[in-house]
């Protein structure tokens, strides 16, 4: 592990994290991936070890520490291979929880932010729309002022933990006219009259829950207006570098786990006489994979070592989602060759990794849609800006 | 009441263990160290008497600077401070040597020791720091209580346990049952932080001899193939027990 950016501290961290997923987590993965849900219990379970906060604010009981310690969240998440599992738990620290952090007014921030840290809070955010993936400015849902509320109306989809959260955080447009500038991010609880939420089945992320959700004249006070009406776009995007990075970092963690599995598997298993990593066929595929996830690693390494220090590293986030999960989808794919038949066993882990990292190069932007954005920026000379707040 | 907690860093059970130098060093590279298995449980023990006595806890190790990482883990799970004594842990009498200094110095009342590490297993060190510091000795101890300075502890005898009193202080060599393997503590965010915080103090080490030279280790043979006998073969298990295996 590179020592360029990890401290004794970091590696004590991640320590106690294998331990801590290796007891109290990994026993029940098969069951969750099973039953699609997540047992409460190990939600209060992480926030007692103090996971959720590592990103957050001691005032609301966070560590504020830097940007390491939630890679290697990230990375070891990855590494008891449910992807449905890491998404319900990155999904509510880095998804949910980021938007209530930065926007959130200290009231939100006390009343949902502490309890997200703690784990008695589960939170999801709802960006997507069934009429409206990729093209987040199209979003059709509306937020209507009335005196002291605001009405939702809508639909989201996809939605990570969203059947069993307690708590959404909602982009909605607030003047339909306005384009870009018309979109704003509220904040509400789950049992707020006229929100339903159906639970979809999918390719892979068994263990995650998640959801299509409905608002029906859901009707808020203003106060949960989260930053300022109109600005709901830039807020977006500017949690999109974080999103797509922490997808970045997880494609790599998954990719670096199917190897290492792999490496070990092909030192054991015997053909013709001696072990399948002495066949030139299977080193040279094995070692050209191994060279892409390293080099993916070493980027998004780089890539969250400037975001720690600040930097608006949009471009770099989009380009560490696109090749590193492109590049976990083709170690996947290899890895389940180098394991035969048996990779195609349940009862192996890389017929479960295919299909979770299948989602890669779909959620929080699709390749075609990062290429895009790449394309603007290196191509067009686009600059984007961070919003202001 | 003051207790030292004797700290080895040892392999994980999981690593695989070759050896370098005509066999006669074990071989570090790729390993992963933990925290003695045996010295875990009484670390998780002494946090017991730190919560519920206000005993204070300081953790010791023989060894080199790669061994602070251990100790950083058992600052993180609740300990005190920290010691290491910054030489190599050669053989057990220099090991034990070292940590009698460490004890006098410290004027520890309780000193819990693992029965014996799970890599060289020499289980030395607890009985000749009891000799060394004169102090009393309860080895393979399975249950600890100290009341004032009257102890009551158990140990594990061949088929049964053993109750015996006897009073501080005292040096133990424990092992699981002092408390169980699910008692035992992963350090949460606040424990990690706060490590980094706690003393961590370099002793250098004291003058010593060894008693023992290590010659030549070697690893056990390796397991052979399988040979599977039809069930209603039983001739030809018996023959092969008898005759192969020479277990009958």
């Amino acid at each position: 592990m590179s020592n360029m950016y990890f401290t004794e501290e970091h590696q004590l961290f991640r320590q106690s994290l294998q331990d801590f997923l290796k007891k109290e987590v990994v026993p029940h993965i098969d069951k969750w991936e099973k039953t699609g849900t997540v047992e409460r219990f190990i939600w209060k379970k992480f926030g007692e070890m103090g996971f959720f906060g590592l990103a957050y604010p001691e005032e609301y009981g966070g560590l504020n520490l830097d940007l390491f310690y939630t890679v290697i969240l990230l990375e070891e998440l990855q590494k008891i291979n449910s992807g449905g599992f890491a998404a319900n738990i990155w999904a509510h620290t880095y998804l949910a929880m980021t938007h209530v952090n930065k926007e959130g007014s200290h009231e939100i921030k006390e009343k949902y932010l502490t309890a997200s840290i703690t784990g008695e809070k589960i939170g999801c955010l709802c960006i997507t729309e069934p009429f409206g993936g990729s093209d987040v400015a199209a979003m059709r849902t509306t937020a209507v002022k009335k005196g002291d509320s605001y009405v939702i109306n809508g639909s989201k989809t996809f939605i990570t933990n969203g059947v069993y959260s307690d708590y959404l955080v909602v982009a909605a447009k607030t003047d339909v006219d306005a384009g870009h500038n018309g979109m704003s991010i509220f904040i509400m609880d789950r049992d707020t009259p006229g929100i339903s939420a159906t639970k979809l089945d999918k390719l892979g992320w068994r263990a995650s829950d998640t959801a299509e959700i409905a608002f029906d004249n859901v009707t808020i006070p203003a106060s949960n207006l989260m930053g300022e009406e109109g600005k709901g776009f830039p807020y977006i995007m500017q949690h999109f570098a974080l999103e797509r990075l922490i997808m970045g970092i997880n494609a790599h963690a998954r990719a670096e786990y199917a190897l290492e599995y792999a490496r070990q598997y092909m030192s054991e298993r015997m053909a013709f006489g001696k072990t399948i990593n002495k066949f030139q066929a299977l080193r040279h595929s094995f070692v050209d994979l191994y060279a892409d996830m390293e080099m993916c690693r070493e980027y998004n390494y780089m890539v969250a070592s400037r975001l720690n220090n600040g930097e608006y590293v949009v471009k770099e986030a989009t380009i560490s989602k696109l090749k590193s999960t492109k590049m976990a989808d083709e170690v996947a794919y290899q890895c389940v060759q180098f394991l035969g038949g048996y990779g195609y066993m349940e009862e192996y882990p890389m017929a479960r990794l295919l299909r979770d990292s299948r989602l890669g190069p779909i959620g929080g932007g699709t390749s075609e849609i990062l290429r895009e954005i790449i394309a603007k920026m290196v191509i067009d000379k686009k600059e984007y800006k961070p919003a202001a707040k | 009441m003051k207790i030292l907690v004797c700290i080895s860093h040892v392999p994980d059970t999981t690593s695989k263990i070759n050896f370098t130098e005509g066999d006669t060093k074990f071989d570090t590279n790729g390993v992963q160290f933990v925290i003695n298995p045996n010295d875990e449980f009484g670390l998780t023990r002494a946090m017991w008497f730190k919560e519920k006595q206000g005993a204070s806890v300081t953790v010791v190790n023989v060894g080199g600077p790669e061994t602070e990482p251990t100790l950083r883990k058992a600052l993180a799970i609740g300990a005190d401070e920290a010691i290491r004594v910054n030489t190599e842990a050669i053989d057990g009498f220099a090991v034990a040597k070292q940590l009698a200094k460490v004890i006098e110095d410290g004027a520890y009342d309780l000193v819990i020791a693992g029965r014996e590490s799970i890599d060289y297993n020499g289980g030395m060190v607890p009985g000749m720091i009891a000799g060394l510091t004169n102090a009393n000795f309860v080895n393979n101890c399975i249950s600890l209580e100290v009341e004032g300075t009257n102890v009551t502890a158990t140990r594990e005898i061949d088929g049964g346990k053993e109750t015996v009193t006897t009073a501080l202080p005292l040096v133990i060599g424990g092992q699981k049952g002092l408390v169980e393997e699910s008692d035992l503590r992963i350090p949460n965010m606040r424990g990690i932080m706060m490590a980094r915080k706690k003393p961590l103090q370099v002793l250098e080490p004291i003058a010593t001899e060894t008693e023992t030279t290590s010659v030549k280790f070697e690893k056990p043979a390796p397991k052979g193939a399988v040979t599977l006998v039809a069930p209603d073969n039983l001739d030809e298990l018996v023959n092969l027990l008898h005759n192969e295996a020479k277990v009958i």
